[in-house]
């Protein structure tokens, strides 16, 4: 589904990815561990090209979206991406958030694109919002609305870069579980978390990332139970989970 | 001199005069307010958008009209607009007025263009990037997300502009354009009466922009309260 062969990447003079090399397969759901300045969210924000690398290759199902006359556009209509500060639309109602793109990029119709936002916004509890603004919403009600925006896109891989990090604790539970019903329903995810049991859980493959490279990665049982990387270790016993 | 008399010949003056501030005045001054900001708005919006422009020299030469315009005093550019405006329109008969309009809305211009950069660099990055995510181009980003957003930054910083330029219109006065300090000017020539004349024209200049302030602080709380 996407591969990522030596991604470089600084700001300035900071080098923030230092060769990362990876492969994520269709269905599968990849959490990204580690300290915070590892270059997780760097990672993950250059697989859409929201940042772009310095060298290095990405390709999105055979395709290099790095090379050159390549419409990213395009490709980024298959890669739907939630962020931690939620970045809902706040000038159109919550049922608007969703019908936008998919009606402005020509996906859908007007009438398919209503349609559809009902049923998603159905599947997250919030068809009551629809014709709110979403001022009106706490922080948990925004990053599912900004879940289902992403979905409406019919992506086929989802990027969450630190979905609960800006949320007041009462409000991971609920946005959690809709990332969790994705991943059982096959969707490939890519999941940027400081949520370690969530990720333990969840996650076919972990990936622990420092100093700008993938310095440990496994299942999760291996990962959280028996890190092989000393850094890992470290991380993980500093953590609370 | 004590306070009773100039009172009195406030009165006195209004009474006689009235017509002089209060229609003359105040209508000039009003109109060369609305042109320039109407104008301003226009040619403002176009140079931020000339600013935004892949073509580095149209960037770079809206740049420096913006920071000349910035950097010299108003009276100096309208003294500027007197004389060049009518030597390069030659072919027309270009009115007083109409050069000193020029120079006005060249001038606002160059302020509402710093106006509407602000007010798209307030809104917050993350927005540009949830709709790039959603495959968005840069266009429909900026038509559907920013600008309308931008919007509710602007037209508040446009109200205060046009406050601005109701003050800054009495300069035009230099040139005896018509407008309320122009009124002030004629009134004074003739009854040699400064302090009550300044008073007058005074008043009505803090009433234009005292009750305009309070539209638009209105309008900003009605902008917030829908959010």
């Amino acid at each position: 589904m996407i591969k990522v062969v030596d991604l470089h990447k600084s700001f300035g003079k900071l080098q923030v990815l230092k060769g990362v090399n990876e492969h994520i397969a269709p269905g599968e759901c990849v959490s990204i561990i580690g300290p915070s300045g590892g270059g997780k969210s760097t990672f993950l924000r250059c697989l859409n090209l929201l940042e772009t690398p310095d060298a290095g290759q990405i390709f999105l199902e055979g395709v290099e979206i790095t090379g050159k006359n390549i419409d990213i556009n395009l490709h980024r209509q298959k890669m739907g991406m939630v962020f931690q500060l939620f970045n809902v639309f706040p000038h159109l109602s919550v049922k608007e958030n969703i019908t936008l793109a998919p009606v402005l990029l020509k996906k859908k119709t007007p009438a398919e694109a209503e349609d559809m936002a009902m049923s998603l916004l159905n599947r997250v509890g919030l068809v009551d919002k629809a014709d709110e603004h979403p001022g009106r919403l706490s922080g948990g009600q925004k990053q599912r609305l900004a879940i289902v925006r992403a979905l409406a896109m019919e992506p086929d891989v989802m990027l969450f870069d630190e979905p609960t990090s800006a949320l007041d604790p009462e409000m991971v539970g609920e946005v959690l579980d809709v990332i969790k019903s994705l991943v059982k329903d096959g969707l490939t995810s890519v999941i940027v978390t400081h949520e370690m049991g969530f990720a333990k859980e969840i996650s076919d493959r972990v990936l622990f990332m420092d100093s700008g490279v993938i310095a440990e990665e496994g299942p999760p049982n291996e990962v959280f139970n028996h890190p092989r990387n000393p850094r890992t270790h470290e991380f993980l016993s500093k953590v609370l989970y | 001199m004590s306070f009773t008399t100039v009172f009195e010949n406030i009165a006195k003056i209004m009474a006689q005069y009235w017509d002089v501030f209060l229609i003359r005045g105040v209508s000039m001054t009003l109109l060369l307010s609305v042109i320039t900001v109407f104008f301003g708005s226009i040619l403002g919006s176009l140079f931020a958008l000339g600013r935004r422009s892949r073509f580095a020299p149209l960037r770079f030469l809206i740049v420096a009209i913006v920071e000349v315009i910035r950097g010299t005093p108003i009276l100096l550019q309208l003294y500027v607009g007197y004389f060049i405006v009518p030597q390069i329109l030659s072919f027309a008969k270009v009115s007083d007025f109409t050069s000193i309009s020029i120079a006005l809305v060249i001038n606002s211009a160059a302020y509402v263009s710093e106006v509407i950069r602000s007010g798209i660099q307030a809104v917050d990055k993350g927005q540009t990037e949830a709709a790039r995510s959603l495959g968005l181009n840069g266009r429909q980003t900026m038509l559907k997300i920013v600008l309308p957003q931008a919007i509710r930054n602007i037209l508040p910083a446009l109200g205060n502009e046009f406050i601005m330029v109701i003050k800054e219109t009495s300069l035009a006065s230099t040139f005896f354009i018509g407008d309320l300090m122009t009124s002030y000017l004629t009134v004074k020539g003739r009854t040699y009466l400064s302090l009550e004349c300044l008073i007058i024209v005074g008043t009505i200049y803090f009433i234009l922009t005292f009750v305009l302030s309070k539209l638009v602080g209105l309008y900003e709380r009605r902008l917030k309260s829908r959010d």
